[in-house]
């Protein structure tokens, strides 16, 4: 089970990557980063039901009550969720001053900041 | 019977997360590209149920399909009449190259590494913890993760203040 779960995220990774790199509108690129956070996110949470627990009893040296610490990964995920939505309200706040100062969204027209 | 039905699920979602993500990358109108975005991550929150992670699911549901998608739909309402030129960047073939690249890597990882699984009956104090978890993720968050959890509040917090310094009339 834990297995297909992390190839469904490794799909899900790369069919975002896949985006990322070849689509020109920004909105696209950005969305399909979201896709990518939420590959990882499927992976953080997996790893976190299926491992965790295993890892505590090997590694000892945990005081205090290790029963919430089955869910770091999950916290893990939630703060990847956080920053993430942090992420697409710059990046949109972004598209929209790009839209109004050069009209356009095409990533390949966007460049300022070339020497 | 139960595994079954499980099984049953997690590739009836696994299906829909794929499929929908796959039409975001490839739909040319951004509307319907942001429509298929919203059904990748409802499947992708249903996986997260399936997993025993109902708050992270429900967390998924509210701020993705719920107001993630909803700013990127106002963003593309906003950019409609906006000349889109080509679709895809010069680099599209390397691009398709190196994710097919990444991924047999990926999957090749993940086949050849040796996980210690859990037993499918979780032992009684983990089972436990997972069933309890929203409080249990209070109690994380706030003790052994309580400096993380301050700095992304001021994370938001300039996220927000940057957005709006940015998109702001002059």
């Amino acid at each position: 089970m834990l297995e297909r779960l992390l190839i469904l995220s490794a799909v899900l990774f790369c069919i975002g990557l896949y985006g990322a790199l070849s689509r020109r509108h920004l909105i696209a690129v950005l969305i399909s980063i979201e896709i990518m956070f939420n590959a990882v996110n499927i992976a953080f949470v997996a790893v976190s039901r299926y491992v965790t627990p295993a890892a505590l009893r090997v590694g000892g040296g945990v005081t205090g009550p290790v029963e919430p610490l089955v869910l770091v990964g999950q916290s893990f995920a939630l703060f990847v969720i956080v920053v993430a939505a942090a992420e697409v309200a710059l990046g949109l706040a972004l598209v929209i001053a790009m839209v109004r100062r050069k009209d356009t969204v095409d990533i390949s027209e966007i460049n300022l900041m070339r020497g | 019977m139960e595994n079954l039905f499980q099984e049953v699920v997690f590739w009836m979602l696994a299906v829909i997360t794929v499929g929908a993500a796959l039409a975001v990358v490839h739909t040319q109108d951004m509307f319907r590209a942001t429509l298929a975005l919203v059904v990748s991550f409802l499947g992708v929150a249903g996986i997260f149920v399936l997993l025993n992670a109902e708050f992270i699911a429900v967390v998924q549901v509210l701020v993705y399909a719920g107001g993630v998608s909803v700013l990127v739909i106002f963003a593309v309402m906003v950019t409609r009449d906006v000349p889109e030129g080509n679709r895809n960047t010069r680099v599209q073939p390397l691009a398709l190259v190196s994710a097919a690249g990444l991924l047999l890597a990926l999957i090749y990882a993940v086949v050849e590494a040796q996980w210690t699984v859990l037993p499918d009956d979780l032992p009684g104090p983990v089972a436990a913890a997972l069933v309890d978890s929203p409080a249990q993720l209070g109690q994380l968050l706030l003790n052994e993760f309580v400096l993380p959890f301050e700095i992304a509040g001021i994370v938001l917090l300039a996220a927000v203040v940057g957005a709006l310094g940015l998109v702001r009339e002059r």
